[in-house]
């Protein structure tokens, strides 16, 4: 589990987040939603440590990860694993070696070990025959993949996924938000994902925070997002014209 | 203030590269591959512009030198004392900046747009240490040998140019190089590549690492890199020519 408390953030003199608090449950999808620019993305380097946060706490399980030294961060975000927004992949490094990095760096495998871990990575994400490429040769939808078998290499506790269908088709999106869901059952992580993809929300939402200007609006399950009677988020939601549709059905 | 603020942030920048580091395992591989790609990489525009430099000097000192009362053989010790002071090392430098510092720039400041430095830092490894170091190792182990075949070219392309044109007979030439040759030129010089590749690879690192935006601020901290590490090497070509030299 992750709990936030109180998590403050300002660039220069903008604020982007005020006061955030919140808790992302273990062996659930947590969705950070919200219209562009609203903060989504800066809350999960908050979270991870990317940016350091003005005032507030992030606790990982009970370990305070704010206040901690080098070490024990370093541990922490040893559990952890990241998709990036744009797969994040290194260029110089065939798909097998972006894969293995985590292993290589973190862990004191032998070779056959790693190259079977990622082989099973790769074939769980679905892309068995690919490992000898390089990233600029591979789709968008691959690389995402590609990136996310490297956040579960090293089996992690914390999987964060930093808008993980944009730039794709709704087709190839389903299968990434499937794919995330599925490893988090999997492997039981406490995963946290931005999006502001209303498929994504209704199809992996178990545990929902609406960040509207900064401020936590609203937190629920994708069975009350329709149905919150918090306009911004009804503004949110029903501002695609199929959710749209559906709401004038109902 | 701005340029405080910078120079600051750059000491900060190196004092990261020697904390809390990768097992030196790691960075074997990581120096290795970076020396290829320093050392190899730059070998054949080393070798072509110390070699066109060399003949340069040559003609251009014989042109100058008109009186007949001084021997040919001075020829060929003009140009090795420029050679081995200052046109091995420093031009070679300003070269170097240009290939490799931009290079050097480039590549980190593309690795931060595009978040990859992020998935190194996110994985709790020190991303200074991880991906810079191994640079300036690498700089720093190969700069100075560059230096050494820049010179031997320099010689060689001078030699060549007299011998051809007939401005100096090999003889005199061979005589002229080694007349009244002082070896601690040759140390000043590896001294000074040792200090310029430290320079022009951390002031690269330092300029792409810090990147933010897009693919223009890329170019412009390539850019910077360049301009920064040159105004450093120059600054320090006259800090080192004072303190060994003078």
């Amino acid at each position: 589990m992750i709990k936030i408390k109180d998590i403050s953030k300002s660039f220069d003199d903008k604020v982007v987040l005020e006061s955030i608090s919140g808790e992302f449950q273990k062996g659930k999808c947590n969705l950070i939603i919200g219209s562009s620019g609203t903060g989504k993305s800066v809350l999960l380097k908050c979270i991870v440590g990317l940016i350091a946060v003005d005032g507030g706490k992030v606790f990982y399980d009970m370990r305070n990860f704010s206040d901690a030294d080098h070490d024990m961060k370093a541990e922490i975000r040893r559990e952890i694993g990241m998709l990036f927004q744009g797969g994040a992949l290194f260029d110089s490094k065939t798909v097998e070696k972006n894969v293995m990095f985590p292993l290589d760096i973190l862990t004191k495998m032998k070779p056959d070990e790693k190259i079977d871990r990622v082989n099973f990575c790769l074939k769980r994400v679905g892309l068995e025959n690919v490992g000898k490429k390089m990233p600029s040769e591979i789709s968008g939808g691959m690389k995402k993949r590609v990136g996310i078998a490297r956040a579960i290499v090293n089996n992690p506790a914390y999987l964060f996924c930093d808008e993980p269908n944009s730039g794709l088709d709704p087709q190839t999106s389903i299968l990434i938000d499937e794919l995330i869901q599925d490893i988090t059952y999997e492997l039981n992580t406490t995963t946290i994902v931005v999006t502001h993809d209303m498929n994504s929300v209704m199809g992996m939402g178990d545990n929902i925070m609406y960040l509207y200007k900064g401020h936590k609006l609203w937190e629920g399950s994708k069975d009350d997002v329709t149905h919150s009677g918090v306009r911004e988020l009804d503004d949110f939601v029903f501002a695609n014209k199929v959710m749209s549709a559906l709401r004038d059905k109902l | 203030m701005k340029f405080f603020y910078e120079v600051g942030r750059y000491f900060i920048f190196l004092r990261s590269l020697f904390i809390n580091r990768e097992s030196f395992k790691t960075y074997y591989h990581l120096v290795l591959e970076e020396c290829l790609s320093i050392g190899v990489g730059s070998l054949f525009l080393v070798v072509l512009v110390s070699t066109f430099i060399g003949a340069v000097s040559t003609v251009q000192t014989a042109y100058n030198l008109v009186s007949p009362l001084i021997p040919r053989y001075v020829i060929a010790q003009v140009v090795r004392e420029m050679t081995v002071l200052e046109l091995a090392p420093t031009i070679m430098a300003i070269i170097y900046a240009g290939k490799v510092g931009s290079s050097m720039a480039g590549g980190l400041g593309t690795m931060r747009i595009t978040e990859q430095i992020d998935a190194v830092e996110v994985m709790g490894i020190n991303s200074i240490s991880y991906l810079v170091l191994p640079k300036i190792i690498a700089s720093v182990l190969m700069y100075p040998l560059l230096v050494v075949i820049a010179g031997f070219c320099s010689l060689f392309g001078g030699y060549l140019i007299g011998a051809a044109t007939g401005i100096i007979t090999p003889p005199e030439y061979i005589f002229g190089i080694r007349f009244v040759f002082n070896e601690f030129t040759i140390t000043f010089a590896l001294i000074k590549s040792v200090a310029f590749a430290f320079l022009i690879s951390s002031i690269s690192s330092f300029k792409g690492f810090y990147t933010q935006g897009g693919a223009l601020e890329v170019g412009i901290a390539t850019t910077g890199a360049v301009t920064n590490s040159v105004i450093a090497v120059l600054i320090a070509d006259y800090l080192l020519a004072q303190l060994l030299l003078a």
